[in-house]
């Protein structure tokens, strides 16, 4: 790229106008926030949908098989609103973050290309899937749905990774004020990737298979307790609630991650105003001035779990310069969420393995099944929790240490508009998905979602 | 020849391909439109839905694609079109939302009343997004987009002649592409009446569209000088390819070589869109920046170049296998999804 074009672009037409900027990050907030989780869906449902068809194929079993079509049923709508909302956000990294894109796209661009590749593949397999269900033998029906499940996977792993770099930007020079030297692919694999992605794509795995099995729990709460019931049920639940242990372990890799390269984030995530040793664990409390009010503290909790050792330093957020360091108490309490719910997850998913393993069946005690029903939605708020730990705790950077969120934005006015706009269209998006979506929920079992009745 | 040149290249063939097939889809939702009544209308939309079912959201992506090779390979150019152009992208965008939401909702849903609220919004946004994504296509063609963020005007710089004359060209392809496809899909699922009528609409589609581009020739030599210049010199053949071909698409139509005209009149457009940037080659932003001046740095465009062959003996294959089973459907009365 020429410097002449690059250069005014790096600095941008200066920090926007206050409320454009706001406008900007509230519009890029919600619509990435409600992709995440048709997105988590999109990822995790294929492979229970395979699973289970894979199941009723091979014993011949029939409630399996239901449960498959029901479900394919799910993911035809869901697929096609992540498919649009998706798009929406690619818009968006130009139409609000030109700044950002005019100077960095050709760094983060590979990863996206990548994407489109799979996000490709995807919409082809998922047309094939869905609508040749009869067309096609049972087990080439069921490789037909494999790619589906790969990309998706491959998908988040590619989109995170390209939110990993701005968190560890890699791969470039700046010389002057321009970027030079770009290796897309150390850009792609910076030391951000392996912690976010695993904890991401672990992540849309838990969130299908608690939402999933949150249907059902509702559904035995009212009494329906026949096989397909507790199978719906059973089949999501275990999976989710199998993963939840694996990612209280990764979530602890990502933390260790962050002591280590983005210690401010860490920082915010605990409140912890000053560096030093035997730093506490936080729980709760809001940030004023320049300490925790209101918190429940564990003495030493934090310096042993980062550095095992009452006497571990963790740096405080005293290092970083106070115009460089993120809003505290929405970070802080949305960590708090998102590991709160964590645990309860953990807490549910024991109960089912101990009566399962105790007397094979699902508890029956409401105290179990009001939470179980709750957990679809839990996981997501979990989900939206940590996004906004991830991105309100790399503030006031868009590229960390390198471009400020408020020189990547727009310069053009009234962007205000742009977001009541998505407002609008967005609460109509929610409410027609949901709506489509309860119908589904209501209507009785039937056949597969675009074959006849009669197969 | 130079690295940023194919990418350019095979940008072009994304955006190209976006305009045969999501177009037609586009165009599909402009029928559906104006397909009449809910009870008359019926066996028509019936038909639209079972050709966009399959193959909208893969179509879809082609998009995407250009999007991303665009962000990539030509940083600046992107950053510049999109801001400048917030406003009509920002419509094409919830355009997008509208009909992709509504398409899939309306097959889902069981009543009537709610099938009509989602189909008008499948078929108002189908309209629209083409629309505002050809006024986007005027204002770059025109010149209208300078350099740097946001430098342009933002009403003005798709509030023209050639902004409107690309929206309405844009719509009125996507109506004739969709028409001429929905009649070889009507043969195939053994509708001959059906068939009868995209006939009559692919017809007038053609007639409507070619007034349009006669006329634009008029607009784009009062409005956009440069452009009407390249037109009218290096990228002539093309334009009278494009011609040529539309002609022979209306007569084939007359003679009901629906097959043969699926294949003309895709020529015919895939002309024109080649046309356009032949005509401002090299520059990418005309009067001024050309695409070496805004392409990456070729470590980067080696490695999407990589990225899309590899891609392509993936996708390409698969497409195939789509298209084919997409054609091998069954066209049922009750529609593809019975088992509401």
């Amino acid at each position: 790229m020429r410097p002449a074009l690059a250069a005014p672009l790096i600095a941008a037409a200066g920090p926007a106008g206050g409320a454009d900027l706001v406008s900007a990050r509230t519009q890029m907030a919600l619509s990435l926030g409600w992709h995440i989780i048709v997105a988590c869906l999109g990822v995790g449902m294929p492979a229970l949908l395979l699973f289970t068809e894979w199941r009723g194929l091979r014993r011949g079993d029939d409630d399996y098989l239901r449960l498959a079509r029901r479900w394919a049923k799910a993911v035809a709508v869901l697929f096609a609103v992540g498919a649009v909302s998706g798009t929406i956000l690619s818009f968006e990294m130009g139409l609000l973050w030109p700044g950002l894109m005019g100077a960095y796209g050709q760094v983060i661009g590979l990863p996206f290309a990548l994407e489109g590749i799979a996000f490709f593949l995807e919409a082809i397999f998922i047309g094939i899937y869905l609508y040749a269900w009869d067309r096609l033998s049972p087990r080439a029906h069921l490789l037909t749905g494999v790619p589906v499940m790969v990309a998706g996977v491959a998908s988040a792993f590619f989109v995170v990774s390209a939110n990993a770099w701005m968190n560890q930007p890699r791969g470039f020079l700046l010389e002057g004020g321009r970027v030079t030297h770009v290796s897309p692919w150390a850009a792609m694999f910076n030391p951000a990737t392996p912690p976010q992605t695993i904890h991401m794509i672990v992540a849309a795995f838990m969130v299908s298979g608690f939402a999933t099995a949150s249907v059902y729990a509702v559904a035995l709460l009212r009494g329906r307790r026949d096989r397909y019931h507790r199978l719906g049920f059973l089949v999501p639940f275990t999976v989710a609630g199998a993963l939840t242990p694996v990612q209280i372990v990764v979530g602890d890799y990502t933390a260790r991650f962050l002591a280590r390269y983005q210690p401010t984030k860490l920082a915010a995530m605990e409140g912890l105003p000053r560096t030093g040793p035997h730093a506490p664990l936080s729980v709760g409390g809001i940030f004023v001035g320049d300490r925790l009010r209101y918190a429940f503290e564990i003495p030493n909790g934090l310096s042993l779990l980062v550095g095992y050792s009452p006497d571990a330093v963790v740096q405080g957020l005293d290092r970083t310069p106070s115009a460089d360091r993120p809003p505290v108490t929405p970070v802080h309490l949305c960590f708090d969420t998102m590991v709160g719910i964590g645990v309860l997850l953990l807490l549910l998913a024991a109960w089912l393995a101990f009566t399962w393993w105790r007397r094979r069946e699902i508890p029956r005690s409401r105290l179990f099944l009001w939470p179980a029903a709750a957990s679809g939605v839990l996981a997501v708020v979990a989900v939206e929790a940590g996004w906004v730990v991830t991105e309100v705790g790399r503030q006031p950077w868009v590229v960390y240490g390198r471009l400020r969120t408020a020189d990547a934005v727009n310069p053009a006015p009234n962007l205000w508009a742009g977001l009541l706009l998505l407002v609008v269209v967005y609460t109509v998006l929610t409410v027609s998905t949901v709506y489509v979506l309860r119908l589904m929920v209501r209507a009785r079992p039937v056949a597969a979602p675009q074959e006849r009745e009669t197969a | 020849m130079e690295a940023a040149q194919v990418l350019l290249g095979v940008m072009w063939l994304g955006l190209t391909l976006y305009a045969l097939l999501g177009g037609a889809d586009f165009g599909g939702g402009l029928w559906d439109l104006l397909a009449g009544g809910s009870r008359a209308g019926m066996p028509q939309r019936r038909l639209i839905e079972h050709s966009l079912g399959p193959v909208w959201e893969a179509n879809h992506v082609w998009l995407i694609f250009v999007l991303v090779v665009l962000w990539t390979g030509f940083p600046t150019v992107f950053a510049a079109v999109m801001s400048t152009l917030y406003i009509p992208l920002t419509l094409a965008a919830f355009g997008i939302i509208g009909r992709g939401a509504a398409f899939a909702f309306r097959k889902s849903s069981t009543e009537l009343w709610q099938q009509r609220l989602f189909g008008a919004a499948f078929a108002l946004s189908s309209v629209l997004t083409p629309f505002f994504l050809g006024t986007v296509a005027g204002a770059v063609a025109s010149g209208r987009v300078p350099p740097g963020l946001a430098r342009g005007s933002l009403v003005g710089a798709w509030v023209n002649p050639t902004s409107m004359l690309g929206g309405v060209l844009a719509v009125a392809v996507c109506a004739y592409l969709a028409a001429v496809y929905l009649c070889d899909d009507a043969v195939r699922s053994r509708l001959p009446g059906m068939a009868e009528v995209f006939r009559r609409r692919a017809l007038a589609a053609a007639a409507v569209t070619g007034v349009v581009a006669l006329g634009g020739i008029g607009v784009l030599h009062a409005d956009a000088p440069r452009l009407f210049t390249g037109l009218t010199h290096r990228a002539l053949p093309l334009v009278v390819a494009s011609a040529v071909l539309g002609v022979a698409s209306i007569a084939l139509l007359w003679l009901r070589r629906y097959l043969l005209v699926r294949g003309t009149a895709a020529l015919a457009v895939a002309a024109v869109m080649c046309g356009w940037p032949v005509a401002q080659y090299p520059l990418m932003l005309p009067p001024a920046v050309s695409f070496r001046q805004a392409a990456a740095e070729p470590a980067v465009i080696t490695a999407v170049l990589a990225v899309a062959a590899a891609g392509a003996l993936l996708v390409l294959p698969s497409i195939a296998l789509l298209l084919a089973v997409q054609h091998r459907l069954p066209f049922e009365r009750g529609g593809p999804y019975p088992g509401r």
